[in-house]
């Protein structure tokens, strides 16, 4: 009996969640994009404290430099306003970038640190910027095994998905 | 041997955002449900600039300057430009809360305000935050289930909570909020400019001809246009040149509408804005050239929904037959690849109907299809405009 990891979206299909931890937003600064770096309790068995706080002081530091107001970000807004914003139609914003490279950092530390520790981080661009998930996730060594059987089998993992009623299948 | 036949259906996510918008172009355009009066909008700034281009420019770019009509053209596209980037894009809607996420703060509000005895109206849902050392409050919204963040408010006539919300502007067909507020103020800046332009050579034009032949010739040579024309441009001009100066004051002190007419910062006991930076050249900066936030409502993404028919009768599948394959709520591009990479992958076990899983999607649909219908008992009293 194997307990492979496959790759993340397996792990992200066959995930059945006991808990959630949600990271809520910190407005102390402002609107600009802050995640609240306070350890959540619920993750204390699960991974060391230092790991977590690096993960949300480095995503805090890209919504920071994508919201920066600086030089290039007016020169940025006054191209395109001359153009009547159609330079968009060609160009990405500076913003737009950042997203990118967060969501590929979020991907990496997924592979690296929280996968192996039994845990999933969700993008916050999927929840509209609000909070940041740690879903617990369970890999059901049952799913291979009934797949290769026959193919009336996913009841199997289905059943282990019971707490998917409120939350949904993992990485939502 | 029965045959399976998978159907796809693409489903975007747009066509089950909850909220009253409308959505065009698959998702690419949206504007508020009411559209009559942006109609008017460009009917009344085509319908002039045509009259103003057929009629005048043909005589002011002979006897003055052929500038004078390019110019207005200029001053034409950018204001059209403007206006249809305020209209549809997304003014920074904030999608409403997925139910793990609204249970969660069910949790934490029951946590801190503790249980309340029947009968007994429960607390307000506020939580306090201090930024730039002044208290900022933060309101719970029963319809999207979110603690609002600072500056956002929920409109009541488009039912979305909005971030940095203005107002709703019925001549725009779309609410004013973060991501389309700079849109708007150019818009009614160069509509003034615009505006002042063409009445100010209305008046060139009639003066010149009247030097010519005469004041009364000149109105019974085209009866029609000057009256309007002058009427409109009058009208138009007291109206956005106002607005526009108004939003020239809000822009130089960072405040929005909203917060202007709730008074949020002015008087003796209340808090200073705290996002206003002391400088106007700098507020003026953020507000106009600071970097524009993508919209996190991922209208286009691909909600797959595979319908499986078997040819043959004897296969009863039930009612489980729909497998609701991807995230419900705005996903990214890894949620999509997952998607396809399983219908790609495993073939007969998308074919095959998952019972249990699909019953414990469906109450999350049916939660979100829900939130689509107004709460008036709850809205009334929490909708703000």
């Amino acid at each position: 009996m194997a307990t492979e990891v496959h790759s993340l979206q397996e792990l992200r299909r066959s995930a059945s969640l006991a808990t959630k931890v949600f990271v809520q937003r910190d407005y102390s600064d402002g609107t600009t994009c802050q995640f609240q770096t306070k350890f959540p309790p619920e993750l204390e068995s699960r991974i060391e404290r230092h790991l977590f706080e690096e993960t949300v002081k480095t995503l805090n530091g890209f919504y920071a430099e994508a919201e920066k107001i600086g030089g290039s970000s007016y020169l940025e807004g006054c191209l395109a306003c001359t153009t009547a914003y159609f330079i968009f139609l060609c160009m990405e914003t500076h913003y737009e970038k950042v997203l990118k490279k967060i969501s590929k950092y979020i991907q990496e530390q997924n592979e690296k640190i929280y996968a192996p520790r039994g845990l999933l981080l969700t993008d916050p661009l999927e929840r509209g910027m609000r909070v940041m998930i740690l879903s617990k996730a369970q890999i059901e060594i049952s799913i291979y095994e009934d797949r290769c059987s026959s193919g009336s089998s996913s009841s199997g993992s289905s059943s282990s998905s019971s707490g998917g009623g409120g939350g949904g299948v993992g990485g939502r | 041997m029965s045959v399976m036949v998978a159907r796809k259906k693409v489903v975007r996510k747009w066509e089950k955002l909850p909220g009253r918008n409308t959505f065009c172009c698959d998702g690419r355009i949206m504007m508020a449900r009411q559209k009559g009066i942006f109609y008017l909008t460009l009917f009344l700034i085509l319908g002039t600039c045509a009259l103003f281009f057929a009629f005048e420019c043909r005589y002011l770019a002979v006897q003055l300057s052929p500038a004078i009509p390019v110019f207005a053209a200029v001053l034409f596209l950018f204001a059209m430009a403007t206006l249809l980037r305020t209209s549809f894009s997304d003014p920074g809607v904030i999608p409403r809360a997925l139910p793990d996420e609204a249970a969660f703060i069910e949790m934490e509000i029951e946590a801190t305000n503790g249980t309340v005895p029947q009968g007994q109206r429960p607390p307000p849902r506020i939580k306090n935050f201090q930024i730039n050392n002044q208290i900022v409050k933060l309101k719970y919204c029963y319809t999207c289930k979110i603690f609002r963040p600072p500056r956002a408010s929920h409109c009541s006539i488009c039912d979305n909570c909005v971030e940095r919300f203005d107002h709703h502007c019925p001549w725009v067909g779309n609410c004013v909020g973060k991501r389309n507020y700079r849109y708007f103020y150019l818009f009614i800046l160069s509509l003034s400019l615009l505006t002042i332009y063409i009445f100010t050579f209305n008046i060139v034009y009639v003066a010149l001809k009247s030097l010519k032949i005469g004041f009364l010739n000149t109105l019974k040579e085209t009866p029609g246009t000057y009256p309007s024309m002058v009427l409109i441009c009058f009208f138009t001009l007291w109206s956005v040149v106002g607005l526009t100066g108004f939003h020239t004051f809000l822009v130089a002190l960072n405040q929005t509408t909203n917060e202007d007419i709730k008074g949020s910062w002015t008087g003796k006991n209340r808090v200073q804005n705290p996002y206003s930076h002391g400088n106007v050249v700098k507020n003026c900066c953020e507000v106009l050239c600071g970097p524009l936030p993508p919209s996190v409502l991922d209208r286009r993404g691909i909600l797959q929904q595979e319908e499986s028919t078997a040819q043959e009768e004897s296969c009863p599948r039930g009612p489980s037959a729909q497998e609701p394959t991807a995230a419900q709520g705005p996903g990214g591009q890894a949620e999509e690849s997952s998607a396809q990479q399983k219908d790609g992958s495993l073939p007969h076990l998308t074919a095959v109907p998952v019972p249990s899983l699909s019953n414990a999607e469906m109450p999350e649909e049916k939660q979100l299809t829900s939130g689509e219908l107004p709460v008036p008992s709850q809205d009334a009293g929490q909708a703000e405009h």
